[in-house]
């Protein structure tokens, strides 16, 4: 059984072995530790030279890995807890996501800066966020997040292709996440369709005609799915699953075809619900699609809690979701 | 041509460039911004005629100095027009028009607005450099103001541990805006780069040659593989941080003029050189200018405005 992490893992260790420009850089990477979530085990034992672990540094790790970038190489660079996302700000907005269009084209930054964000395991208010919407939007900055869909590994090897600056948004609980494959398990009654290269989108189709349109990223796919599932079993609510892996430049376009059919948009998000991505997704869908009917599931505008009963108030739920689709 | 007459008139086609740029906004023809390197010029001069032309910069507000004296150090020589035309916003400005004063980037040039957050990316260019092995070193400007910015120290700390050919130039022209030194920053300029261990060479002159005779000793440590190393030059500047925000006493804007530059130099050359420089600096300028007031602006294009809605 491939899990999420062996995906990402895997395509960290063939990029580093492909390409001697490739470097990984960031904190407690060296094995045998490998990370704090282990996404590098392993490669600072085959590739010394080219894993640096750095100082609790944020600011320098994203600013170095700028440098390097503008100077010919490939890095990337793990933020350990998406929460310090904070910290490296003025280097993602004002430097790397700026330099290329700032110098008139004549620079490029392909970077990769990996985050492991998002919350549900009790780390408290500081390493539990899903910070993502804050970068949001940020012209020349591309903001990607895989799901338990397709090829996480392989979604990766496209950021790190990437001449341009990429967000790589990895929610912690998809890690041990089996990858899906379409048919099998609880994605047997749903068609699967996918398109957008090279960060591709899935659509997941229900067996009878759609009442709503579900739009999701990352880890809270999970939960829209065993949503549909509930709704399917037990309201005989048919749902349309929309997973983006780009969040960031929006392209919403497979979104708008399936929301001409249902005109009703469920947005489902781990950030908290103000200013998030359902917001951006639901304003882009009343443009483009008449009669347009939104929800949207996102965490309270709360910071999140320790104790696992509020955390679990905070973030969304399934009956969340369950909710949200009966209110249409 | 001596080696003098060389230094005198770089530091004087920057003194000339930046009193055309103020003359040109009290005038209406310049708009948005600028900081201006007059009363500093000797320590781009003297520190670019010790580089190698492809070794890298990175520059920060107060860059059309180090523009000017690093493209002077390049085959190519000094290219005023293009700055000017980047300064008016025209489509054949150094960066089509997008960076304006302080967002240039030429050859192996670089600037950037934020203090202190181009240091790690200075840093990271100089591992890069290293990594590659080509030789070249990386030099980043900062000023007093920029010893108040946290990602500096992650950078310094970065850069000695991974002995990276790095060189710090600070130049503490003693005020950040309208904040005087003694107002930003406490204890010893030198000793924030002594405890990460790097050594410092530290004048306290407006003379070209002595520091130029300081940065060659610097950037031979860098060159040389031993790790990153400070330049801390202690120098004036003449004129406001921009424009109109200058709140120094008369007397003390008349008092720092003994330490111009020019003025120190000048006498190394006889009058028909002095003559001589001056009269070329003119030249290249009013022709810098005038080409560049006829260029056109740029357009947005579909592409451009589209960067962040498409991949």
């Amino acid at each position: 059984m491939t899990t999420v992490l062996d995906s990402l893992n895997s395509a960290l260790h063939s990029a580093m072995e492909s390409d001697p420009r490739l470097y990984v850089l960031g904190e407690d990477l060296l094995d045998p530790y490998g990370g704090a979530f282990k996404v590098t085990r392993g490669l600072s034992t085959r590739f010394p030279e080219r894993v640096l672990t750095t100082p609790i540094s944020e600011a320098a790790i994203l600013g170095a890995a700028t440098g390097m970038a503008l100077r010919g190489l490939r890095p990337v660079a793990e933020i350990m807890f998406g929460d310090f996302v904070t910290l490296i700000a003025d280097q993602v907005v004002n430097h790397a996501a700026k330099f290329r269009w700032m110098y008139n084209d004549q620079v490029r930054v392909p970077l990769v800066v990996r985050a492991p964000m998002g919350g549900r395991r009790g780390y408290g208010p500081t390493h539990s966020q899903s910070l993502e919407k804050m970068f949001l939007g940020v012209p020349g900055l591309k903001v990607i997040a895989p799901s338990a869909l397709g090829d996480p590994g392989a979604l990766l090897l496209a950021a790190i292709a990437d001449e341009d600056p990429v967000l790589f948004v990895e929610h912690k609980l998809l890690y041990t996440r089996p990858l899906l494959q379409a048919g099998q398990g609880d994605l047997a009654d749903f068609a699967l369709e996918s398109g957008g290269d090279p960060f591709p989108y899935f659509v997941l189709r229900p067996p009878a005609p759609p009442r709503l349109t579900v739009a999701t990223y990352g880890y809270n796919f999970e939960l829209a799915r065993a949503a549909a599932l509930e709704l399917m079993m037990e309201h005989e609510i048919f749902c349309d699953l929309l997973v983006f892996s780009q969040l960031s430049p929006f392209d919403l376009t497979p979104l708008f075809a399936s929301l001409t059919q249902t005109r009703r948009l469920l947005t489902v998000e781990e950030g908290t619900l103000t200013l998030g991505w359902g917001a951006e997704v639901a304003a882009r869908a009343v443009e483009t699609v008449s009669g347009l009917q939104v929800r949207r599931v996102a965490a309270r505008d709360l910071p999140i809690a320790n104790s696992r009963p509020l955390e679990d108030a905070i973030l969304p739920q399934v009956a969340d979701i369950v909710a949200a689709a009966r209110s249409f | 041509m001596t080696d003098n007459f060389a230094l005198y008139r770089t530091m004087l086609l920057i003194r000339r460039f930046e009193e055309r740029l103020l003359a040109e906004f009290s005038t209406g023809k310049l708009v948005g911004t600028t900081h201006t390197y007059i009363g500093q010029e000797a320590d781009a001069v003297g520190i670019f005629s010790v580089t190698d032309p492809d070794d890298i910069v990175f520059s920060n507000h107060r860059c059309h100095g180090h523009f000017l004296a690093y493209g002077a150090s390049s085959p190519q020589g000094s290219d005023p027009y293009r700055l000017a035309a980047e300064l008016m916003g025209k489509a054949t400005g150094l960066v089509g028009g997008r960076g304006g004063s302080q967002h240039i980037q030429w050859r192996n040039f670089y600037s950037n607005g934020i203090q202190g957050g181009i240091v790690p990316v200075a840093a990271g260019m100089a591992l890069a450099e290293k990594e590659q092995q080509s030789g070249k070193i990386v030099l980043v400007f900062i000023g007093d103001g920029t010893l108040g910015e946290g990602a500096l120290y992650e950078s310094l700390n970065l850069a000695a541990l991974w002995r990276l050919p790095l060189l710090v130039v600070l130049e503490n022209n003693r005020y950040a805006q309208t904040t005087p030194v003694e107002l930003a920053v406490a204890g010893s300029m030198a000793g924030r780069f002594a405890a990460f261990g790097i050594p410092v060479w530290e004048r306290e002159t407006s003379d070209v040659l002595e520091i130029q005779s300081a940065a060659r000793e610097a950037v031979a440590h860098v060159r040389f593989g031993a790790g990153p190393a400070a330049l801390i030059l202690h120098t004036y500047r003449f004129m406001a941080h921009s424009k109109g925000d200058d709140t120094r006493s008369p007397e003390e804007l008349t008092r720092i003029r003994q330490f111009d530059p020019l003025t120190i130099h000048a006498p190394r050359l006889s009058p028909a050189e002095r003559d001589a420089a001056e009269a070329e600096v003119s030249a290249l300028l009013a022709e810098a200018f005038s080409r560049a007031a006829s260029d056109p602006f740029p357009a947005l294009t579909t592409d451009h405005r589209t960067l962040n809605t498409e991949h």
